[in-house]
């Protein structure tokens, strides 16, 4: 029998992980990604990656970083994958730690960690400030090395549509565009692995990358994929707001002394400086007197989102609040927070040593996705999913550093479980359901170019950003919730009346981005009904009218699939898996 | 009062042979523009500076926190990343056009596959026996580290080839970022195994040898590699490897 021929779109984290063990198990693959792998999102992380190494004699254990991990996710992560993910970090960081990551080192020579966010161990193994970029760059040499050998085609510059049905609902290969001739074909596949990352674009701006739009997610959900916990949505309290994207400033600002304030008047116009104390309103240290500035994420940016949106005392008008750093001495914070300092400088023009920042809570990471089960598969046969495009390991709210393990752990899984599918999978019926995808895509295609309305996309873009980020992130009312939906039934509307100013068939951005939007506006219903249907506060998901957690009701993964009829999603409750730890309240404000 | 505009002008060309014009924008300013998002202005509100409809510019970006690499272009004669070009620190009217050493794709995008391609060629990775485990890495102690982190930084944007003079097509040479990343994966404990063919790939033409010194690269590396320690480390390396085998043949 010939070798399997798996399909893997993405080449971020999970991606390549999945790659590496299909071409190390004899596979081929063909791998998809509309950017150039080593440009995908994953260069962004900074922070580090988890695993229960205990090397600071603190007696950490595997079993602890499950347990922070279930806590920290408000108990709604199934528990036997995470458990799997926790007992496997600590190999996973030896394996990359094998392929040449400069991760940090101690003195004698070994591994270096440090604390992060959700835990009181040092577990986090970091290189410098681009943990990300290095583990990402580790990945693609293995996998620019299997390519070498011709074990990986790479389809860069490509975006994934579609699956390819056969007539039984099974995986038979993907429909995909070249996003320079803009031409569409279909390939052939035994199985399929989705790891296109996040969701960010939804929410117009986030911390995400430009390509995390979850066009792919939407795309098979409209398929018949299920969609799991749409309504979990992680916003990091301290972003800086950019005219084109919200970027990340690290927590340290205030582990280091920060202090967030605005001015108790008002649209106040005097710059920040000449704004004497007794004028300032220092409101976490005012509200939580006993951490002060350093209050969990989700706290934080509540008490942020609230003196702007219900006290209306963002600066300037603005959604802004100051995170000044002015008071600490130049020397200090150069030896200490160079590195961060200077993403500030150099995205905002302004000095954090002279002025006191900008920030605001950003949409940073989606913890919901595409249902999988515990093999990574989907409920479309074939169909496997890997990385911050699925569902499974972040539960109600992700910790700091557990992204980039999960992407790799999940990586790991599902390629050889791909492989396992791939080698039992009976031959198709007649061509696998290619031609009729592929006439599928291209009437989507034609409709598009042919449409003559009067409404640019990048602003139905923009006002479903504004929508989502204003009622559908940190503060959830239903009634503001119901607004957004009938908002977004009304953009797809004018989406039907859409002007391409760009009808051109040569590497048309416009043209790919109008596609994406459509799938857009589709998980964002998603993401939406979700929110509106758990009226309870979980993890990242907060509803004032329903402040506690209801374990009784909602102790449940929320399933969306699309009714294709009615043109909307439909939603289902399944049990959590909880066999290893009994929930219990989760408060990190009790003193301990 | 009257609106604030910024002055932009854009290099554009529809395909690969099609011819190159340059077409002005006027567009209202706001705080913290980079010329991304002038861009992305342009996208929503396709006219240009004589009232025209026209089309959104077409480049590459994806980060836009100058770490992805995608976005680089040559803005008022500087090749940089666009992502980090500020609106408020360039001289008006701004000049954007695409990278002049790649093949252009269309407007800004262009096709910097070379430099992947140089890396397969030099065999850019340490060749671990599988991914199964086993058992921890080789001890690399902090000066090492700090060693390997800055050159491990480099973001495959290609502005070092872009300045360099002698990257053209007459001299085939891989340029400053591939040596880099030789340099690299050459001294790390494993990667090491594969040094001399490393050397050997940059050994003739298209290698080290190409370089003039001109230190073009080191001045606009977004990253600030340590470029120029890099190739005369590597060139010494290689020179060595080339006796070497000059006198095993
Ligand atoms: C600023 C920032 C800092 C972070 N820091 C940390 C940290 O310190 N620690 C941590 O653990 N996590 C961190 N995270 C989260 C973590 O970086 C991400 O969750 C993770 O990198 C996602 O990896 P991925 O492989 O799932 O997808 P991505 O890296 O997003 O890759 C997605 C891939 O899919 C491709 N793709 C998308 N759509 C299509 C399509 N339709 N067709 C073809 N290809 C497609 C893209 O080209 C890309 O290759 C951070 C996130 C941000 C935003
Ligand atoms: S030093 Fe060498 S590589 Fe760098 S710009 Fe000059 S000739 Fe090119
Ligand atoms: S060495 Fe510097 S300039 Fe050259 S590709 Fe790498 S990051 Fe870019
Ligand atoms: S968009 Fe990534 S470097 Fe500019």
């Amino acid at each position: 029998m010939a070798a399997p021929k798996i399909i893997v779109v993405g080449g971020g984290l999970a991606g390549l992980a999945a790659v590496i063990k299909i071409a190390e198990a004899g596979g081929n693959v063909d791998l998809f990604s509309i950017v150039p792998v080593k440009r995908s999102h994953s260069v962004c992380a900074q922070g580090g990656i988890n695993a229960a190494k205990n090397l600071k004699g603190e007696g950490d254990t595997t079993w602890k970083h499950f347990d922070d991990t279930i806590y920290g996710g408000d108990f709604l992560a199934n528990q036997t994958p995470v458990k799997a993910m926790c007992e496997a970090a600590p190999g996973i960081i030896d394996l990359l730690d094998r392929m040449g990551v400069p991760f940090n080192r101690t003195p004698e020579g070994l591994l270096d960690f440090r604390r992060f966010g959700g835990t009181l161990y040092h577990r986090t193994a970091f290189a410098g400030a681009t943990t990300g970029q290095q583990l990402l760059y580790a990945l693609d040499e293995q996998v620019r090395r299997y390519e070498a050998e011709g074990r990986v085609r790479k389809f860069e510059g490509w975006e994934f549509l579609s699956a390819v049905l056969d007539s039984e609902g099974v995986a038979r290969g993907i429909s995909a565009m070249d996003l320079r001739t803009m031409e569409l074909t279909t390939f052939p596949a035994d199985a399929i692995i989705i790891a296109t990352g996040g969701i960010g674009a939804i929410f117009g701006k986030s911390t995400n990358s430009v390509v995390c739009t979850g066009s792919a997610q939407s795309a098979l959900y409209q398929q018949g994929a299920w969609y799991a916990n749409g309504e979990f949505i992680q916003v990091h309290p301290t972003s800086i707001p950019g005219e084109d994207k919200l970027r990340l400033m690290s927590e340290s600002a205030r582990g280091e002394g920060g202090r967030v304030w605005v001015p108790r008047t008002p649209g106040d116009k005097r710059e920040a400086r000449s704004i004497p104390e007794t004028e300032r309103w220092y409101f976490l240290e005012e509200w939580y007197p006993k951490y002060g500035n350093l209050v969990p994420r989700d706290v934080a940016t509540r008490a942020i989102h609230k003196v702007v949106y219900e006290h209306g005392l963002g600066i300037d008008g603005q959604p802004m609040v100051y995170l000044d750093l002015t008071h600490i001495d130049r020397a200090t914070l150069n030896r200490k927070l160079e590195g961060i300092l200077e993403i500030y400088e150099k995205f905002v023009g302004d000095d954090p040593r002279d002025v006191p920042m900008k920030i605001f809570p950003g949409m940073h990471y989606t913890m919901g996705g595409l249902w999988v089960d515990f093999n990574q598969m989907t409920n479309i046969p074939g169909v496997f999913a890997a990385g911050e495009a699925e569902y499974q390991y972040h539960g109600a709210n992700r910790l700091g550093a557990n992204s980039l393990v999960s992407c790799i752990f999940g990586g790991f899984v599902s390629g050889p479980n791909a492989m396992a599918y791939a080698k039992s999978l009976k031959a198709a019926q007649g061509d696998g359901g290619h031609a009729q995808e592929l006439a599928r895509q291209r009437e989507l295609n034609q409709q598009l170019l042919s449409s003559k309305g009067k409404e640019n996309p990048f602003r139905i873009w923009r006002e479903l950003g504004d929508t989502m980020t204003k009622n559908v992130t940190v503060i959830r009312h239903n009634k503001n919730i119901a607004e957004t939906e009938a908002k977004i039934v009304e953009l797809m509307e004018r989406y039907r009346n859409i002007d391409l100013s760009d009808r051109s068939q040569w590497a048309n951005t416009s043209f790919a981005f109008t596609r994406q939007l459509w799938n857009m506006l589709q998980i964002s219903r998603v993401v939406a009904q979700g929110a509106r249907l758990r009226d309870e506060s979980r993890g990242a998901h907060y509803k004032p009218d329903f402040p506690e957690r209801n374990d009784e009701k909602f102790l449940k993964t929320t399933k969306a699939s699309f009714d294709a009829a009615a043109n909307e999603p439909r939603f289902s409750f399944e049990d959590v898996d909880i066999q290893h730890i009994p929930p219990r309240p989760r408060r990190y404000d009790a003193a301990s | 009062m009257a609106e604030k505009v910024i002055q932009i002008e854009i290099k554009r060309q529809s395909g690969p042979d099609a011819p190159a014009t340059w077409e002005k924008f006027e567009i209202p300013w706001k705080p913290g523009m980079n010329v991304i998002s002038v861009m992305r202005e342009i996208a929503a509100n396709p006219v240009n500076a004589n009232g025209q409809d026209t089309t959104p510019i077409v480049y590459d970006s994806n980060c836009l926190e100058e770490i992805c690499g995608s976005c680089a272009m040559v803005i008022n004669g500087k090749a940089r990343m666009a992502c980090s070009a500020l609106v408020d620190k360039l001289e008006q009217p701004i000049r954007v056009q695409p990278l002049t050493k790649f093949p252009v794709v269309r407007d800004l995008s262009v096709d910097r596959s070379v430099l992947f391609e140089n890396l397969k060629a030099v065999k850019a990775w340490v060749p671990v026996d599988g991914t199964y485990d086993l058992g921890s890495g080789p001890r690399v102690f902090p000066q090492q580290q700090e060693v390997a982190y800055p050159l491990s930084n480099c973001i495959s944007c290609c502005c070092c080839m872009e300045v360099c003079p002698q990257f053209n097509d007459a001299t085939g040479f891989v340029g400053a970022a591939t040596i880099a990343q030789v340099k690299l994966f050459n001294s790390h404990p494993t990667g090491k195994v594969l040094k001399e063919d490393r050397l050997r790939a940059l050994a003739g033409d298209g290698g080290v040898q190409e370089c003039g010194y001109a230190q073009n690269c080191v001045q606009v590396c977004p990253k600030q590699l340590p470029l120029t320690e890099a190739i005369s480390d590597v060139t010494r390396d290689v020179t060595l490897q080339v006796a070497k085998d000059f006198l095993r043949a």
